[in-house]
């Protein structure tokens, strides 16, 4: 294979055989009986040394397919017809006893979920050397030097160290770093990576995607990469399989197909990909000042203790949020970034009355800290939340109605028929229909679900409503009509957003101001236009140039790639973090100085 | 580690307490008098007088309790009422009886309970499974005293693999450990199969697979480990039951251990050796939860003493 040529392998290697032949795939469930297709006639050729992207929204079934090429299908799951040779050896025809040596030494398999993956009980060096000895006749201890090489190559620091750790002691980038270790130890010749970086931080999937193209371009390994999001296709893969509903949509190198789109499937997915620098084209809203506003933070500090000593008193404690002030104008959609732990949801929660806090939070004029239970609970009208998971937001055993009505009815607000007048209502504007009231969650979809967690949360007509990364498990296409339907709604009623998400993209979309997070407190914070126009502080600069762009002739852009490790927001008791101070450099636009 | 020992142990310092005053109190107010129980019918009142103060049990309730907890703190249980010995002496004498017993029971218990749980995860919906599920399920609600006889008849009497009663060889301790672990055994084939499946559908047993690793290998090694987790705080509970258990098994079988000695001290309401061996129980059962709590951390890491 040659490596230089990676770009365009499909052409040179083309003469040769292809490493994987898929032909007329059709992968069934067999249910009550019934035998359902998931995935049907599905072809493709995979090269040595290439990346193909398989890409498509959930229930397409590209993780299925993946599946089935492994070997590791569900019991009512069965490949019915068409062969995927593997240096002509058709996988799924294959018996267990003979698919077994090939797991793990031929193909191997990366997941989404890094911190499930792996054992809780066992090191990462037990898990690694396991996966040598069981291809390998060796002794432990030429296993146990195998194991350090392949941590050691897949950028591990310390990777002695790391062998007699246990996955919950690592974090999650550093659990998929062993992953792909524990993959890529005996060298297979096809790598499946089914949504290796979803899971992660947007800093630490860009890592992780380095990390996968470096290993490609010294191991020569093909690799399947399973994926949602079209930015990760992008940058990643040579070729790309687009699927629906188990069938291929559209196939090709992906410079061709993300340029001139064949099928409308195709370029409407791309068309609902959230960009980067998309919202520029938006008028500048115009912040409605000198009003009181809908939520205030002053010097909000939330904290947890941690560890008992002799007496079983804390001795760490957790600086979830230390000390944020910023304002939620009426009608606003203020937005609040950044990775997992940085203390955006905990503000959230404090808002919500969820958690307890230190320090000043102000909803519609009322400090949050003064309120009786009474007050409290008049608060709540005006403050309610859409969460991430709307299926677990959502209770089984109820109709969707009665969830719907649920709210005032802990109000006490109107009778019966007036309440299931209000949610009809609020049915009909959130795109639904009343005549689906009466039935369970189960039964809609996932932007359906999410429609009705926002009817909900608008039922006692909020002044505020908190958007927990409510869009971020949707697919892309859903994903963008709920959040024109956010927009609507704002329009519409007035009402604000704190808008909480990882996706600097789908920030930038719908947001008027933002907030940075970092560790607990605001890095930066101002308009969209001036953090994503202008961003100053170099958290804010890293968190935007890890975002993969939708664009394959942007590929191979060189990225900043960071130093160190993560600072941790777990400190000794007595020992607070330094509070950061936060210079207007314009306009409102604060950053935090530079420690 | 130290702070969390010393911590657990004022803890169960404080449950032994407070076991020791509920059942004090409960002998109390029982209308049964010990003093009858010793004087025998024909005595007169002023002997029954006579015995009642030699003994201090004409004092007030927190009097002799307060008496009781301070021999107890010495190590002082008291004498029987009936058998004129130290109540500790007695206790020592049949406790390794008691003790071999509970862990034959908890053994055949965790070797049945395990294997049928984890075979029936393994079959999990097919003939099999169904199979041992019913048969877990009659374990559960067949009552000591009846498997006892039942097996003491096919295994003792028609067979006569087994001794019928008694103690001192291997045979005598299978029937009886085998009565008295049945019940749990149910219990633990339901509770192991369901952990089981549960650990079967997680994201590292798909891992697992995908390495190459054999079936064996995935189920003994990344299954078993993880699925057995909710099992051992089981086990520290169930030493608990396990004293009621004894009680009923050895008097089946004729074994001599605290049990018999509570049950015969329970008819002639013999105060001393029923609290002696309240004490013991709670003792065993405080222990067993602890030690079921220290072995935990060394099978999963994430759980930490503090």
């Amino acid at each position: 294979m040659i490596v230089g040529a990676k770009p365009i392998a499909a052409p040179l290697s083309g003469a040769a055989t292809p490493l994987l032949c898929v032909r007329d795939l059709t992968v069934s469930v067999r249910d009550r009986g019934t035998v359902r297709p998931l995935v049907s006639d599905l072809s493709f050729d995979l090269h040595a040394g290439e990346t193909l992207a398989i890409a498509g929204e959930s229930g397409s079934g590209k993780s299925i397919t993946s599946l089935a090429l492994m070997g590791l299908l569900p019991n009512n799951v069965a490949v019915t017809s068409g062969h995927a040779d593997l240096e002509g050896i058709d996988l799924p025809a294959l018996p267990e006893a003979q698919m077994r040596p090939l797991r793990g030494a031929k193909v191997a398999m990366i997941f989404q979920e890094p911190m499930t993956s792996l054992n809780p009980v066992h090191t990462i060096g037990a898990q690694l050397s396991e996966a040598i000895l069981a291809h390998e006749t060796i002794s432990r201890r030429d296993a146990r030097a195998k194991a350090i090489e392949a941590l050691a190559r897949v950028r591990i620091p310390e990777p002695e160290r790391r062998l007699k750790q246990y996955p919950h002691e690592l974090s999650g980038g550093m659990r998929q770093r062993v992953m792909i270790a524990m993959a890529l130890a005996m060298r297979p010749a096809l790598l499946i990576a089914d949504e290796p970086t979803t899971a992660l931080d947007v800093t630490v999937q860009r890592e992780v995607l380095d990390l996968l193209r470096d290993l490609q371009q010294e191991t020569g390994t093909a690799i399947i990469l399973i994926t949602h999001d079209m930015g990760v296709v992008a940058e990643c893969a040579d070729r790309v399989v687009v699927m629906k509903s188990g069938r291929m949509v559209e196939s090709g190198k992906v410079l061709d197909v993300f340029a001139r789109p064949a099928k409308s499937y195709t370029r409407d997915l791309l068309a609902a990909v959230p960009r980067l620098g998309a919202g520029a084209k938006r008028g500048a809203p115009q912040p409605p000042a000198a009003q009181v506003p809908v939520a205030r933070l002053v010097n909000a500090k939330v904290h947890f203790d941690l560890g008992a000593n002799f007496l079983g008193r804390p001795t760490h404690r957790v600086h979830a949020v230390e000390g944020v002030s910023f304002d939620i104008r009426p009608g606003e959609i203020f937005g609040l970034v950044g990775e997992s732990g940085c203390g955006k949801s905990t503000i959230a929660k404090a808002l919500a009355g969820l958690v307890r806090h230190d320090g000043h939070i102000e909803v519609s004029g009322q400090q949050l800290s003064s309120l009786t239970a009474q007050g409290r609970k008049q608060i709540c009208r005006d403050i309610q939340m859409v969460f991430q998971d709307p299926m677990a937001a959502l209770d089984p055993r109820m109709t969707v109605g009665e969830a719907v009505a649920e709210p005032l009815l802990i109000h006490g607000v109107g009778t019966a028929a007036e309440r299931h007048a209000r949610a009809a209502e609020l049915f009909d504007r959130v795109g639904l229909t009343p005549h689906q009231m009466s039935r369970y969650p189960h039964e809609f979809s996932g932007g359906q679900r999410q429609r009705i967690c926002v009817a909900r949360a608008l039922a006692l007509k909020p002044k505020l409503i908190i958007c927990d990364e409510s869009v971020s498990a949707l697919d892309v296409s859903v994903q963008a009509r709920v959040l024109a339907l956010l927009e609507e709604l704002r329009e519409e009623m007035g009402v604000s957003y704190l808008f909480i998400s990882h996706d600097m993209a789908v920030v930038e979309n719908i947001v008027d101001r933002l907030a940075v997070m970092y560790l607990g407190q605001i890095v930066e914070m101002g308009t969209r236009d001036q953090v994503f126009g202008d961003p100053r502080h170099p958290y804010t600069q890293r968190l935007l140039d890890a975002v993969p762009i939708p664009d394959p002739a942007r590929k191979g852009r060189p990225h900043i790639r960071p130093a160190g490790a993560q600072p941790s927001p777990i400190r000794p008791l007595g020992d607070p973090p330094a509070q950061l101070a936060l210079r207007d450099i314009g306009a409102g636009h604060l950053v935090a100085a530079l420690s | 580690m130290a702070g969390y020992l010393f911590r657990r142990l004022v803890q169960s310092a404080l449950i032994l307490l407070g076991v020791s005053f509920i059942t004090f109190l409960l002998l109390y107010v029982l209308p049964a008098d010990p003093v009858r129980q010793i004087a025998g019918r024909s005595a007169t009142a002023q002997t029954v007088e006579n015995i009642r103060e030699q003994l201090g049990l004409d004092q007030p309730m927190l009097v002799q309790y307060g008496r009781y907890l301070t021999g107890l703190v010495q190590g002082d249980m008291g004498r029987s009422y009936l058998q004129k010995t130290e109540v500790s002496s007695l206790i020592a004498a049949r406790l390794p009886a008691s003790l071999l017993l509970m862990a034959g029971g908890i053994a055949c218990e965790l070797l049945i309970g395990l294997t049928f749980g984890i075979v029936a995860a393994i079959y999990r919906g097919r003939p099999l499974d169904q199979g041992l599920m019913v048969t877990s399920f009659v374990a559960v609600s067949a009552p000591q005293f009846v498997v006892g006889l039942l097996l003491l008849y096919l295994f003792a009497v028609r067979l006569g693999w087994f001794p019928i009663g008694g103690y001192g060889t291997f045979a005598h301790l299978v029937l009886p450990a085998l009565t008295l672990g049945i019940m749990g055994s149910g219990w633990y084939s339901r509770m192991m199969r369901s952990s089981m499946i549960d650990v079967l559908r997680q994201d590292y047993i798909r891992t697992a697979r995908a390495k190459g690793l054999s079936r064996r290998r995935v189920l003994l090694r990344h299954a078993l480990p993880n699925a057995i987790l909710p099992i051992i705080a089981m086990i520290g509970i169930d030493i608990g039951i396990f004293m009621g258990g004894i009680v009923v098994v050895e008097s089946v079988f004729g074994w001599p251990g605290i049990g018999q000695l509570a049950w015969q001290a329970i008819q002639r309401v013999d105060i001393p050796i029923i609290m002696g061996v309240t004490m013991v129980s709670a003792a065993a059962i405080v222990l067993g939860n602890l030690i079921a709590d220290l072995v935990t951390p060394f099978i999963d890491p994430r759980i930490k003493l503090r």
